[in-house]
């Protein structure tokens, strides 16, 4: 007996209700956009410069404690959280304290870290500084500008490819699922408040990356089939490619998942920010190759004689490897 | 119909047995690294004392003895971005340029009339002259002071700009020899900053330049990022002193008042030194690279004014004999003195090759930071934080692995079990690849493993739905399997290449933690795509050979 995701053969109407999907995604956008703009982001200090410290102890930690042993080292702006984790178990307390960048000086100095701990320790003598990190304002400035020309390469550079390998309305298309994937996981950013960081520009990488992979896996199966039937409406010439890969998308996304949601309970706190962007930019990436890349080009038409093309853009990739 | 040539066969297992072997040390991690630390001593200092072959026992020679590196977020330690204030470098040149501009326009006191120094823009030497028609001579006079570029690029340039404005004679570094100062500052903070480190003999520290006048420092297993700082602020000691002999036993007694110190560059050479500085590394204001009179590489060095009167004298009495360039108790050079140095400037010539002088100048140089160092970025992780992260994250990879292969053999019976193995297989081969180029394992690298594992799969269910589809159309077991590879392989490339991009775009544009996810997402793609379209190829057809089904259920 196996296990199936979704039944042998399928044929559902994916399209049938198009508007309200297109809907959806656009109101999930502006939402999206809206939080960007109203809540902004959590920055973390590759991005805005400053400090940031660990502290472990065996003690429980009393943040309003912690920020009355701080306040006399006039440090500035000063935010102190707990963290919480169900691995932690009860002897191992955890708190960030963040530190605005100091006035004139980029990286943090050596004597301000000992002043922080010699604070800390009056209040509790088993309390250890487990990470000390700090990036001056004039790295995480460019931090910043390498980040949004990182994703701009991306989405450029997989327009390009898709163009190449198919048609423009396919490169729009898909392009237009990233944007919605990486607007959505900026957005989700934006309402949790997770710290956004250069691991978390990675995220939106890997979700660009995972959501292209799955937009073109069914983008190649609809120009395998426009070439099968050349007569066949556009509308149900996608349906049947997106049913007839429907089972793969959910397999992959379910051992994708899987796979993360692992990492997710067991990977620990440093990374979870991370791993639950790309989580999330999975099941976003899924939606989106199945709606918004399809809607579009559906919307935009396409060239439906693929014969003459011959070796030139938009051919499959042919010659047996093995 | 599913054939497959022997030679393919055997290159496929051939490379898949290699990408073990080159993973297997990671399983023995502390003791593959044991060995490493002995081999690395042994290779060293030439001397194995019994300690050491018994560390060097523990892991068989003629294994791959390759390792993951760890991160800093993985193992602990500190990390520094520090800018070289290159700018620092101009000013002392200028400085330094002074009393020569001084004394030569002195010289021509008829034709420019008195002379006084201004103040000027940082890092050019302003100097008003009493008679403006003499400028011409006097921007003349200074010209010959420059000396020609020896680098690359800017052959044929010369180190200083002069020029007139009214009465202000202006001097300036050229262009040309800015770039060549930035350079010889960086290179020189690097070759400092790695003798600091390598001092405390640390585990594998990086030290690398970023971008134009940044180093990155990574020392693994240090305490905190302010110790890294106090230890590369210490400046290093660079002496000259009398040399009294030569010498291959470093045993010897070098007598009262001497030292014996060995040679940097010569294995097993040894000098008897008085122990007197003559001059100090302090009062060496400039070293460079250049060619002596018969053409032959040598180096150019400067002395501030006292350390000039000092090198003067010293050299004047002392004809013939050597002296030592010593620097942290290791005798660099010993040249012999040719004549009587006056001037504070001096040549050392001996058999260079043009890289040997350039080397030396930045060694000479090297006493002291050319430039302050400003740290722009500092991480300390603490050990304990990296050991938790390296157990979290082994433990979510194991769970993430055996719900995959659950999965996978639920979904696809016999099929997934392949697909499986080639899992494995996949996963090994990273490791294996890792190893092989070094490259450095950080916590987004496990979640990239992670990630590779579920999407490892996408190639080998995009054949397998395919193989489903064809087994529809009943042409038979063979033909579908044969159909299902040919029709999924375009879009399992399409979709690998997009996401290889994205790697390539991480791996060129990120730092530290972002690049060793970019290392293994880009090295699990390929990995991937490697075990789904050749080892579970090769694994089922083997299959189908031996078994022969009638029909088969995917």
């Amino acid at each position: 007996m196996r296990l199936r995701l979704v039944p042998e053969q399928t044929s559902y109407d994916f399209f049938r209700y198009r508007r309200i999907t297109s809907a959806i995604s656009v109101v999930a956008v502006v939402l999206s956009l809206v939080a960007w703009m109203v809540m902004g982001l959590n920055f973390g200090i590759d991005f805005s410069g400053g400090t940031s410290i660990r502290t472990e102890s065996p003690n429980a930690v009393d943040v309003g404690a912690y920020r009355a042993a701080l306040d006399p080292l006039a440090l500035g702006d000063l935010r102190i959280t707990e963290v919480f984790d169900p691995s932690f178990g009860e002897s191992r307390n955890v708190a960030m304290i963040r530190l605005a960048a100091q006035e004139g000086q980029e990286s943090v100095t050596g004597d301000t870290i000992a002043a922080v701990e010699a604070a800390l320790q009056g209040l509790d003598p088993q309390v250890v500084l487990a990470s000390v990190e700090s990036v001056g304002p004039k790295v995480s400035g460019e931090l910043v500008r390498t980040a949004f020309i990182a994703v701009a390469v991306a989405m450029a550079l997989i327009m390009v490819y898709i163009w190449l390998r198919f048609e423009w309305q396919f490169a729009v298309g898909a392009v237009a699922a990233l944007f919605h994937d990486v607007i959505l996981a900026i957005g989700i950013f934006s309402v949790l408040q997770i710290r956004f960081d250069l691991a978390t520009i990675a995220a939106l990488l890997t979700i660009i990356g995972y959501s292209i992979n799955d937009t073109v896996v069914i983008f190649d199966r609809l120009r395998e089939n426009l070439r099968k039937f050349k007569t066949m409406p556009l509308v149900d010439v996608m349906n049947l490619s997106v049913n007839e890969t429907l089972s793969r998308t959910l397999m992959t996304s379910g051992t994708t998942l899987l796979a993360l949601i692992a990492l997710l309970a067991l990977g620990g706190d440093v990374i979870r920010g991370f791993v639950f962007a790309i989580t999330w930019g999975i099941v976003v990436g899924t939606y989106s190759s199945l709606y918004v890349a399809k809607n579009i080009v559906l919307q935009l038409g396409v060239k439906r004689d693929w014969s003459k093309t011959g070796g030139e853009p938009g051919t499959q990739f042919g010659d047996d490897p093995a | 119909m599913l054939q497959i040539p022997i030679w393919k066969r055997v290159v496929i297992w051939g490379l898949v047995a290699c990408g073990l072997l080159l993973a297997m040390p990671n399983l023995f991690y502390s003791r593959v690294e044991t060995h490493n630390d002995a081999a690395r001593v042994v290779e060293s200092t030439g001397a194995e004392t019994p300690e050491l072959s018994a560390d060097l026992g523990r892991w068989p020679s003629f294994l791959p003895s390759g390792l993951v590196n760890l991160g800093l977020d993985l193992r602990g330690g500190a990390h520094l971005l520090a800018e070289v204030q290159v700018a620092d470098v101009y000013e002392d040149r200028m400085r330094g340029l002074w009393p020569d501009v001084r004394n030569a326009l002195r010289a021509e006191r008829d034709a420019v009339g008195p002379i006084r120094r201004v103040d000027g823009p940082a890092g050019e030497l302003h100097v008003r002259i009493g008679n403006a028609d003499g400028m011409d001579r006097a921007v003349a006079v200074v010209r010959d002071l420059s000396r020609p570029i020896v680098s690359l690029t800017g052959a044929g340039a010369s180190d200083i700009e002069v020029r007139g404005e009214g009465d202000l004679l202006v001097v300036a570094l050229s262009e040309a020899e800015r770039q060549a100062t930035d350079n010889r500052a960086i290179q020189q903070s690097l070759e400092i900053i790695r003798r600091r480190v390598d001092e405390v003999g640390t585990r594998e520290p990086t030290i690398q330049r970023q971008g134009e006048t940044r180093i990155l420092i990574q020392v693994p297993g240090i305490g905190s990022a302010a110790e890294l700082k106090a230890l590369i602020g210490t400046t290093a000691r660079l002496t000259f002193q009398p040399v009294v002999s030569r010498t291959t036993d470093p045993g010897a007694s070098p007598g009262p008042g001497n030292v014996i110190l060995p040679s940097l560059d010569e294995q097993g050479v040894f000098y008897v030194i008085e122990d007197r500085v003559v001059v100090s590394g302090e009062e060496l204001t400039d070293a460079q690279p250049a060619f002596d009179q018969n053409g032959r590489p040598a180096v150019n060095f400067r002395f501030n004014p006292t350390g000039a009167r000092k090198f003067g004298d010293y050299t004047a009495e002392n004809i013939g004999s050597p002296f030592a360039i010593v620097l942290d108790d290791e005798v660099i050079s010993a040249p012999t003195i040719q004549s009587h140095i006056p001037g504070g400037s001096g040549i050392i010539t001996g058999r260079f090759t043009v890289e040997d002088s350039t080397q030396l100048a930045v060694l000479l140089r090297a006493g002291a930071l050319p430039a302050e160092l400003i740290f722009l970025e500092e991480r300390t992780i603490g050990p304990e934080l990296g050991q938790d992260s390296i157990e979290a994250g082994a433990l979510a990879c194991i769970v993430a692995f055996v719900a995959v292969l659950v999965f996978m053999g639920l979904s696809y019976g016999l099929f997934g079990l392949f697909a499986n193995v080639a899992l494995v297989m996949n996963v090994a081969l990273i490791f294996g690849l890792l190893s092989l180029i070094g490259a450095t394992l950080t916590l987004p690298g496990i979640a990239g493993i992670v990630l590779t594992i579920g999407m490892a799969v996408d190639a080998n269910v995009l054949v397998f739905e395919r193989i489903r589809e064809e087994l529809r159309t009943a042409r038979g077991p063979a033909r579908a399997i044969e159909q299902g590879y040919e029709k999924a392989l375009s879009a399992i490339l399409d979709a690998n290449i997009t996401t290889f991009l994205i790697a390539a775009i991480l791996f060129t544009l990120g730092s530290g933690p972002v690049r060793g996810f970019a290392v293994t997402l880009g090295l699990g793609i390929i990995t991937s795509v490697f075990t789904a379209i050749f080892v579970t190829r090769l694994i089922m057809v083997t299959w189908f050979d031996r078994a022969r089904p009638k029909t088969i259920e995917v």
